[in-house]
């Protein structure tokens, strides 16, 4: 696929702009500025940037509970964003929601889900309205590996074939369901065959390498939206830190971390842009700058802004 | 005005807002080519065509959560599920979802969606086919709950819910889908949800009850009104968000309260009316507070006698009323 040199750059800040963002979310957890849970996409950058660099404005995004970083590559300001994890009244939902659940669908961006495996449906719903008021969009659902064992996945997947509506499903492979890999309780071991069973198009994709990322993407995405119906995607991907902030990690050996690490795909993005001439190591430096410069200003804004008001405990439970 | 079956109602109200909003479509199991298991959508499919009135695979928690989905995007879905009994798998679509869009996206959200469902028991359904559920959804604040009791209302508290914005729980007494027959006003007729409604005026006793049991209460009262007992029966027909001051009303009048529902006692929806009247009308009850319910058992069983057993009927109500009326 064709990347022009502007778009790769855009790509390369967003992917640095979420891993920044986050390792300052981490430390702001540390320092008890944020509570409750917040689970990190450090590692799987690619993944996100790649997939969402893909679509076109009118396709729709739906995640799970790791969407910071899809919020960012959706294009919420990441003002917004640490905002939100800070609770305030100037984040994404007003501090309501915190971490799990980032929603902006001005940006066709319809949300974080707590729920695992809960959305898939939601997302079978949205691409059902595209399909009845035939728009050319596509909904984007993307989850984890661990929800393809939740019945959720099995029921919108059949059903998206039986309705054949333009859906691209994406599994995250990141290997665990919270502390538990994919062999121990996934009945097979690629999760893409999961989608054979409901004769569902499939491709697993190197979720460390967002030019692979954004090949299958593109192709994946224009594919249902030539009406061809769903498909689904497993991308291979590694999460550098616990499921959560406070996950002790028994589960895994630092040298399987360690060598995933090697394969930051920030790293080899990196490496490609330096390879291929896209750009010159002054020029990363310099976005590597921006990212962090504007990471610190989204704080400052994040950590000044008001907290919310009690009333708004009771506000928008309906609508009128 | 014509004579109509509660279904038949029923039946009406969805065809009216099939032709009102083109955004309204009845998604669900059989309910398209078959017309429904209780023949509740019988002529749609061929009026309105497979894109309106689709059928979907036997998946609850799909139909909803698609409902979900379509009412994100701005459709008016009107999701079936075939028996009350059947909407567990959905539970948490509804509860985590359905009730929690608008509040999580602080009004950016809106799920304008119906989800009817025939409950209750009295028909042989047995264990899986009779149970009364709506007190699981009126705990969910985002959610509003909806019993007609008669045709007219039927019709009038569906077509409001098609039009509601806010996601709505439909709960149909089956048992009374052919049973309850009624006039039904011709074209727009709109209940307002939220309002519940005085069936019957009378001085003795206040009773509060809807579906299945204001049908037989009203039976009831007709009975005890030969024995000089004058019964006020109070239709709640909107369950969540109840409507406190008919409430209130009708039990400082008559000073006496009974409250009739056919699910469980305890935990019930009648036990929450009861606690309203206990807090907010005590000075004005010349008797306490009395439910009167299903048993506390796990399911309406299926023999005759068992399940004869479990329903209530105008028969005991009657003796529950008499009872409070010597109070």
């Amino acid at each position: 696929m064709n990347i022009n040199p502007e778009k790769h750059l855009d790509m390369y800040y967003q992917m640095v702009l979420i891993r920044r963002m986050e390792e300052r979310a981490a430390e702001l957890y540390q320092q008890g500025k944020i509570g409750g849970f917040l689970h990190l996409y450090i590692g799987q950058e690619a993944v996100s940037t790649g997939l969402i660099g893909a679509r076109l404005p009118q396709d729709r995004v739906i995640t799970a509970y790791r969407d910071h970083g899809v919020a960012v590559n959706c294009g919420l300001p990441v003002n917004a964003i640490l905002a939100e994890l800070l609770g305030k009244a100037t984040g994404v939902s007003k501090g309501r929601g915190g971490s799990m659940h980032m929603a902006d669908t001005s940006r066709n961006f319809w949300g974080g889900h707590a729920i695992v495996g809960s959305h898939l449906p939601l997302a079978a719903g949205l691409a059902l309205g595209d399909q009845y008021a035939n728009k050319d969009a596509v909904t984007i659902c993307m989850f984890g590996d661990g929800a393809t064992n939740i019945g959720y996945f099995h029921e919108a997947l059949n059903l998206s074939k039986v309705w054949k509506l333009p859906l691209l499903w994406v599994c995250e492979n990141n290997q665990y369901g919270m502390g538990t890999t994919v062999e121990h309780a996934s009945a097979v071991s690629e999760i893409r065959q999961k989608a054979e069973g409901y004769g569902i198009p499939n491709e697993r994709v190197d979720g460390m390498d967002i030019i692979a990322v954004y090949d299958a993407s593109s192709k994946a995405i224009e594919r249902v939206r030539s009406g061809e119906g769903p498909y689904l995607l497993e991308i291979m991907t590694y999460r550098f830190r616990g499921h959560s902030m406070g996950d002790p990690e028994r589960y895994r050996e630092q040298a399987e971390i360690k060598k995933w690490q090697e394969q930051d795909p920030i790293g080899i993005y990196h490496s490609y842009l330096l390879g291929k001439k896209i750009a010159s190591s002054d020029e990363l430096t310099g976005i590597e700058k921006r990212a962090e410069e504007d990471v610190k200003a989204a704080e400052a804004f994040a950590q000044t802004s008001p907290e919310p008001t009690p009333e708004e405990l009771f506000m928008d439970i309906y609508v009128d | 005005m014509p004579e109509m079956t509660l279904i038949d109602a029923i039946r009406q109200g969805m065809d009216e807002e099939l032709a009102h909003d083109p955004n309204v479509f009845i998604v669900g199991e059989d309910v398209g080519v078959r017309g429904g298991v209780f023949r509740a959508t019988r002529g749609l499919f061929d009026k309105y065509g497979p894109q309106r009135v689709m059928d979907s695979p036997l998946a609850e928690a799909s139909i909803i959560g698609v409902g979900i989905g379509a009412a994100l995007y701005g459709m008016r879905p009107i999701c079936e599920i075939q028996f009350a009994d059947f909407i567990h798998p959905a539970f948490n679509q509804i509860i985590n979802e359905a009730a929690k869009m608008c509040y999580r996206s602080n009004g950016d959200w809106t799920v304008p969606m119906v989800i009817r469902a025939p409950y209750g028991g009295g028909i042989g359904g047995g264990l899986y086919h009779s149970q009364s559920l709506e007190a699981f959804f009126t705990h969910t604040p985002g959610l509003k709950v909806v019993v007609p009791s008669n045709p007219a209302d039927a019709k009038g508290l569906l077509k409001s819910a098609v039009r509601d914005p806010n996601p709505v729980l439909f709960f149909e007494p089956k048992k009374g889908y052919r049973l309850i027959k009624g006039e039904v006003p011709e074209g727009e007729y709109l209940v307002p949800i939220g309002k519940a409604d005085v069936s019957r005026e009378g001085t003795d006793v206040s009773v509060f009850a809807y579906g299945m049991m204001l049908y037989y209460t009203l039976q009831a009262a007709q009975k005890l009104a030969a024995e000089d007992i004058s019964v006020e029966v109070v239709d709640l027909r909107t369950l969540y968000p109840v409507d406190r001051e008919s409430i209130l009303t009708s039990v400082r009048k008559t000073g006496k309260a009974l409250v009739v529902y056919e699910d469980n006692l305890t935990g019930g929806y009648g036990a929450e009316i009861a606690a309203i009247i206990a807090e907010q009308a005590f000075t004005d009850l010349d008797a306490p507070v009395r439910r009167l319910a299903g048993p506390d058992v796990p399911a309406v069983p299926f023999s005759h006698p068992l399940q004869d057993w479990f329903m209530l009927n105008p028969d005991k109500i009657a003796a529950a009323i008499r009872d409070l009326a010597s109070y």
